[in-house]
């Protein structure tokens, strides 16, 4: 689609070029992000945690201290394990960019071989849940029928019915889950980022939060009917059947109405 | 088809002999001689009902369809079909049978994405249809009791919509069902025995989706139907109102013949509708209820709204603060849910109840009994439109009060603020848009008054031999003229005083002092439609810009034909005696 | 100037001011009007003077109603071709194939037929009379003289007893559909079921929809767990208890809790809240880790998990009814009782 366009309006190449881009890097992040998740839960190597030190205490330290214990506004580190440094670095939640109801994602900050040494780090401090292996968050080995009915339970009334987002109280809001990789939503689910409550293994096992991701695996713009109107129900519904609907009727009734040239 | 009078084709014939067939035994001639050449006005406006009554044939069209693979049960089955995300899952029959008729029979996803469609389309038709009706006057004498036709159809057509959105069975509609149940309770004494009524039982139970079933399918379309016939037969019986113009009066009615332009226009225009409708259904995903899931008392979804024409209940429920639930009678006492009851009972009934009396009250204001059958143009009734416009905004903020958590997210606002904003704007911004929206009609009617005395600007300047330069107007020529002369100018009532000559207090003042007050309400603030003494006064007058403020009665100063005048106006006053002389 | 001044507008008027006893004058009367100008200039089409244009409308109706017959075909082919299959993908084809050639083989009709009749019919408007709704005098003395006649054949006046008898019987017999209506449609009408749900002593807390037991010591402080009763499948109406029973379950780092609504209700910093809105009934789910608010999606009432659930925002007034909790000898968390209160919106006799 979007090669279409820049084919048809020559003078949009260049922004659809950059969304291209973007489009590849966060594919290439997709397959990339495991890999390195895969590295973490075999023990690091001190080198990698003396690396993660070192960024730590040059881009973390000022807000969450020098010993990562945090403050009454910062959360402290210790113990939130390697899943959440490579969640909240990785969708570039962190670092901060200003301060808000929460902190937005953006494109990451840093590499892969930094985020994984962060993680490493930051596992260093105290035992936390660890970045999840491919295998745990393969979505082709879930069961989407029963992640429907996990996510129903437990993340709809947030996240909306098929993970299109909704809001939160004073700002806040729970993001939409399309765009999102498997290890991030696994990560997300057992570290609680934000404001989002935490689910633990006991809560929802391994395999629950596995099917889980099978279930948002299908989920997207498509739908059976045509085209999805953002999944956001009745209301947005109620709007194009007033804009499109009413519009094209109303528009024919002044076609029939007008007289005839 | 070329065919003559004089040697009748074989398909002639047989018309003519199935014509005399049934005129024989139902004397049918007389209605089509009636009824075949019926004169109706044209006009867009017009069709907004057609709208609302063609939605509702698609809908039985549809609606007939979807019903040959529902079921309306509630027990439980286990799904076993082509949705991946359903395998196995433990759900209702009339939910499973939804999800069959979506993904396995051909044509049922259209049906149903048609069928809901329509329902939104056909609520959205009847409220333009009810703007259209209110605005122009259209419920004036004789129209009131239609007007309340109309209105319980409005009525009736929320209903169905709410029975039918809750049939599949899901946890979206069941939650609204839920909220229902919350609602219902809430209503003093009777609250708990009616939730009972409604469910069977407890809450959710096994009876209310068949029992919607025949609301949705056979009580509430019934009544519609029978409604709509009463609602078209009071058309017939009153004949079609029209908008003012040349050569339309109270007494006539102008247009084109039922057979063949409406047969051609209206007719045509079902398909149009209808066809629009397929439209959305074949490209716009609509109330997917495999999102949702089958109904569970525990799971809901952020975006748990209603259709739009419920959204304006839900928006005042969200709206309403929560202090105002009492304890009547010591602490063990009966609970009252103010909370409830007022944004849930009190809102849409104030708003409702002032919708359906309208017209009585305007016509008790005006004290107005004669018959109406030319339009008002919306900005000669300033109070009228702008009290219209006020409970549109009222309604409009609702809608967006109750989508609030959709505005949260996308405009990046926070849900809180917006709740509160939206609190002083329930009441500020009807307020607001009557005040607006009436100074506009008065500037509106100002301009009218202005464009009659004074003509179309035609950007010529004259100098005269004195020196004086003047701008060159050309005068409305009489059609254009009428269409902003030919309203009455109402005022307020003017009544007998408290006593008569004798000291005596008059029976019935009270009641006349009341029509009275709310009169001046009314009609206070008026702007009144140039005369032709002032439009004579002000061709034979160069004073004439000292005209047309409020309620200012042009000077009585009738200035013949031949008087004589200073200023360049009378250069074309031709053109006056021309639209006159059409006249008498 | 204008001596007809009142042609047209008032002349179903006279009749109605019969009516009219009140002290009450018209405002608008006996003022100086224009007159109605009569009809304006009868404007041709080109489709009237050109009869190449005339031709080329007809050709254009024509046209469309041809589009409506390829729409048509296109539908049966479609239905034939395209059945919705087991794919989203095939789903959508299939529904936009069909859908696509239903509004074509309608728009096609629909647009042709106005056409036709804009382009084509005889566009000179016609005039018709209106005439008052009110009968004439002599028709309603008339239809009162028939009532009055029938009221005397049937002598209905002078027999108090019968009229009373018909009154009666009529106003009575609707009893007969309605009694056992009223009586049977709300089950047992025993409305203090809402007052209580299937929460006991000793009763486990299972993880909803799984219905695994919960150990205290699995719930980590941030975490919420959606919990319903052991045994709620195999009660007999398992969703009338479930809108009932469901329970949120939320652990708070202990010095974080500033009030609850018993003493001892909670174990070690996880507390356990109904989780039907004290509004109208909504469940209440979305549960924000760091302010300890819980959030209801329907109508934004909001309620702190850290304060007994108390409510800060929205249009709920009662905080969520707390479940009193504790552990078993297994470590097992179970409930003390039911909850003290009923749970869910407020009822009229809800404290009684």
């Amino acid at each position: 689609m979007k090669a279409l366009a820049a084919r048809r309006h020559d003078r949009r190449a260049p922004a659809v070029l950059l969304l291209l881009a973007l489009l590849l890097t966060g594919a290439l992040y997709a397959v990339l992000a495991p890999t390195s998740a895969d590295a973490a839960p075999a023990a690091p190597s001190a080198d990698q945690v003396e690396t993660g030190e070192k960024l730590f205490q040059a881009n973390c330290a000022t807000c969450h201290g020098p010993d990562a214990t945090g403050t009454d506004a910062v959360p402290s580190l210790v113990g939130v394990g390697a899943a959440a440094v490579d969640f909240q670095v990785g969708t570039g939640r962190m670092p901060m960019q200003m301060n808000g109801p929460q902190a937005q994602a953006k494109p990451a900050q840093f590499d892969e071989e930094q985020i994984a040494a962060l993680a490493a780090f930051v596992a260093s401090l105290g035992p936390g849940p660890a970045v999840p292996s491919d295998e745990q968050v393969d979505p082709a080995l879930g069961d989407p029928a029963n992640g429907m009915a996990l996510f129903r339970t437990n993340c709809a009334m947030c996240h909306n019915a098929v993970g299109a987002g909704g809001a939160l109280s004073q700002g806040k809001f729970a993001p939409n889950l399309w765009e999102t990789t498997p290890a991030h939503l696994y990560e997300a689910m057992a570290t609680g980022p934000q404001n989002m409550p935490v689910f633990n293994d006991a809560t929802l096992t391994p395999d629950e939060k596995r099917d889980i991701i099978a279930y948002l695996d299908l989920q997207g713009e498509d739908a059976p009917g045509g085209i999805g109107l953002g999944s956001l129900g009745p209301v947005s519904e109620g709007l194009w059947a007033w804009v499109v609907g009413m519009g094209l009727l109303i528009a024919a009734a002044v076609w029939i109405g007008a007289r005839s040239s | 088809m070329s065919t003559t009078t004089s040697a009748p084709t074989g398909g002639q014939k047989a018309a003519a002999k199935t014509a005399d067939y049934l005129d024989q035994r139902t004397g049918i001639g007389g209605a089509v001689k009636e009824f075949a050449r019926k004169i109706f006005p044209d006009h867009w406006s017009f069709l907004l009902g057609e709208i609302a009554l063609y939605s509702f044939v698609t809908l039985l069209i549809s609606g007939v369809f979807l019903t040959m693979f529902f079921v309306p049960s509630m027990n439980e089955v286990h799904y076993d079909g082509p949705w991946p995300a359903m395998q196995g899952v433990e759900m209702s029959e009339a939910y499973a049978s939804t999800l069959r008729l979506s993904f396995e029979v051909t044509g049922g996803l259209l049906m149903r994405q048609i069928h809901h469609w329509a329902a939104l389309i056909f609520m959205a038709a009847i409220v333009t249809h009810m703007m259209r009706v209110f605005f122009t006057g259209a419920f004036r004498k004789p129209r009131e009791l239609n007007w309340v036709v109309g209105f319980v159809l409005l009525i009736l057509g929320l209903a169905a919509g709410f029975s039918g959105y809750s049939l599949p069975d899901d946890v979206l509609s069941g939650n609204g069902l839920r909220i229902t149940d919350g609602v219902v309770r809430s209503i003093p004494i009777l609250g708990s025995y009616l939730s009972y009524f409604i469910f069977g039982g407890e809450f959710p139970g096994h009876d209310i989706i068949p029992r919607l079933f025949t609301v949705h399918i056979l009580l509430v379309p019934g009544l519609i139907l029978a409604l709509i016939g009463l609602h078209l037969f009071f058309v017939v019986l009153h004949k079609h109102t029209q908008y003012p113009g040349s050569g339309r009066t109270n007494a006539n009615v102008v247009g084109y013949p039922l057979f063949p332009v409406y047969v051609a226009k209206a007719g045509g225009y079902f398909f149009i509708v209808f066809g629009v409708i397929a439209l959305m259904g074949a490209t716009m995903s609509i109330n997917p209820v495999w999102n949702y899931g089958p109904y569970d008392p525990s799971p809901v979804s952020a975006g748990a709204q209603p259709d739009w024409y419920m959204l304006f209940l839900e928006g005042s429920l969200r709206l309403m603060p929560g202090q105002t639930e009492y304890v009547l009678f010591g602490p063990d006492g009966w609970t009252l849910s103010l909370n409830v009851l007022i944004p849930a009972v009190v809102v849409p009934g104030v708003l409702f109840t002032l919708l359906a009396l309208y017209p009585f009250v305007e016509s008790f204001a005006t004290g107005d009994k004669r018959e109406h059958h030319v339009l008002d143009r919306p900005r000669n009734r300033p109070f009228r439109t702008g009290f219209g416009v006020a409970l549109l905004t009222a309604f409009f903020i609702l809608v967006l009060a109750g989508s609030n958590d959709l505005i949260a997210t996308h405009f990046h606002m926070s849900l809180n603020d917006i709740t509160w904003a939206f609190r002083f704007l329930l009441f500020l911004g009807p307020w607001a848009a009557f005040v607006v929206t009436k100074r506009i009609c008065l500037g509106l009617q100002r301009k009218d008054r202005e464009l009659v005395l004074h003509g179309h600007e035609t950007g010529q300047i004259v100098r005269f031999a004195s020196g004086e330069y003047i701008e060159v107007h050309k005068p409305l020529d009489a059609h254009e003229r009428w269409l902003r002369v030919q309203h009455d100018a109402i005022r307020p009532v003017e009544i007998e005083p408290a006593e008569d000559s004798r000291g005596v207090r008059r029976t019935g003042y009270r009641l006349d002092r009341m029509r009275q007050r709310l009169s001046q309400v009314f009609y206070e603030d008026r702007i009144e439609p140039v005369t032709p003494a002032e439009l004579a006064a002000s061709h034979s007058h160069g004073e004439h810009d000292a005209l047309g403020s409020d309620q200012e009665k042009a000077p009585a100063q009738l200035l013949g034909e031949g008087a004589p005048t200073g200023g360049g106006r009378r250069l074309r006053s031709e053109d006056e005696t021309d639209a006159d002389g059409r006249n008498s | 100037m204008s001596t007809t001044h009142d042609h047209g507008h008032d002349e179903l008027e006279p009749r109605d001011t019969a009516g009219s006893d009140l002290a009450l004058r018209q405002g608008d009367d006996a003022v100086d009007k224009f007159e109605n100008p009569g009809f304006g200039p009868h404007r041709p089409r080109r489709s009237d003077v050109e009869p190449e244009a005339n031709k080329r409308a007809e050709r254009q109706v024509v046209a469309l109603f041809t589009i409506s017959i390829l729409g048509t075909l296109g539908f049966i082919t479609a239905y034939f071709a395209l059945p919705p299959g087991e794919t989203i993908a095939s789903m959508r084809v299939s529904n936009l194939a069909l859908g696509l050639g239903l509004a074509f083989a309608l728009l096609g009709i629909g647009l042709a037929a106005v056409h036709w009749a804009k382009s084509l019919m005889n566009d000179h408007e016609k005039a018709e009379d209106r005439h008052a709704q009110r009968s004439s005098d002599q028709t309603r003395a008339e239809a009162v003289a028939a009532l009055k006649d029938g009221a005397q054949d049937s002598a209905i006046g002078r027999r108090g007893v019968l009229k009373g008898a018909l009154v009666s019987s009529l106003a009575l017999f609707p009893l007969t559909i309605a009694l056992p209506l009223i009586g049977e449609v709300g089950e047992d009408w025993n409305v203090s079921k809402f007052k209580r749900t299937m929460w006991a002593r000793n009763k486990k807390l299972t993880i909803d929809p799984t219905g695994r037991p919960i150990k205290a010591s699995d719930v980590t402080i941030g975490s919420v767990v959606h919990v319903i009763p052991e045994g709620l499948h195999e009660t007999e109406a398992p969703l009338d208890e479930k809108a009932k029973a469901v329970v949120l379950l939320v652990r708070l780092d202990p010095r974080d809790i500033k009030s609850e609504q018993g003493e001892g209700w909670s174990y070690d910093g996880i507390v356990a809240f109904s989780k039907i809105c004290t509004h109208v009934g909504c469940p209440v789910a979305l549960y924000e880790q760091h302010t300890h608010h819980l959030l209801c999606p329907c109508h934004q009432s909001t309620f702190d998990v850290a304060d007994g659930a108390k409510v800060v925002f929205g249009p709920a007034k009662r905080p969520l009814p707390q479940l009193p909790i504790t552990v078993d000898d297994e470590g097992y968390l179970v409930a003390q009782s039911d909850f003290h209160e009923p749970i869910g919106p407020s009822f009229w006799e809800r404290l009684r």
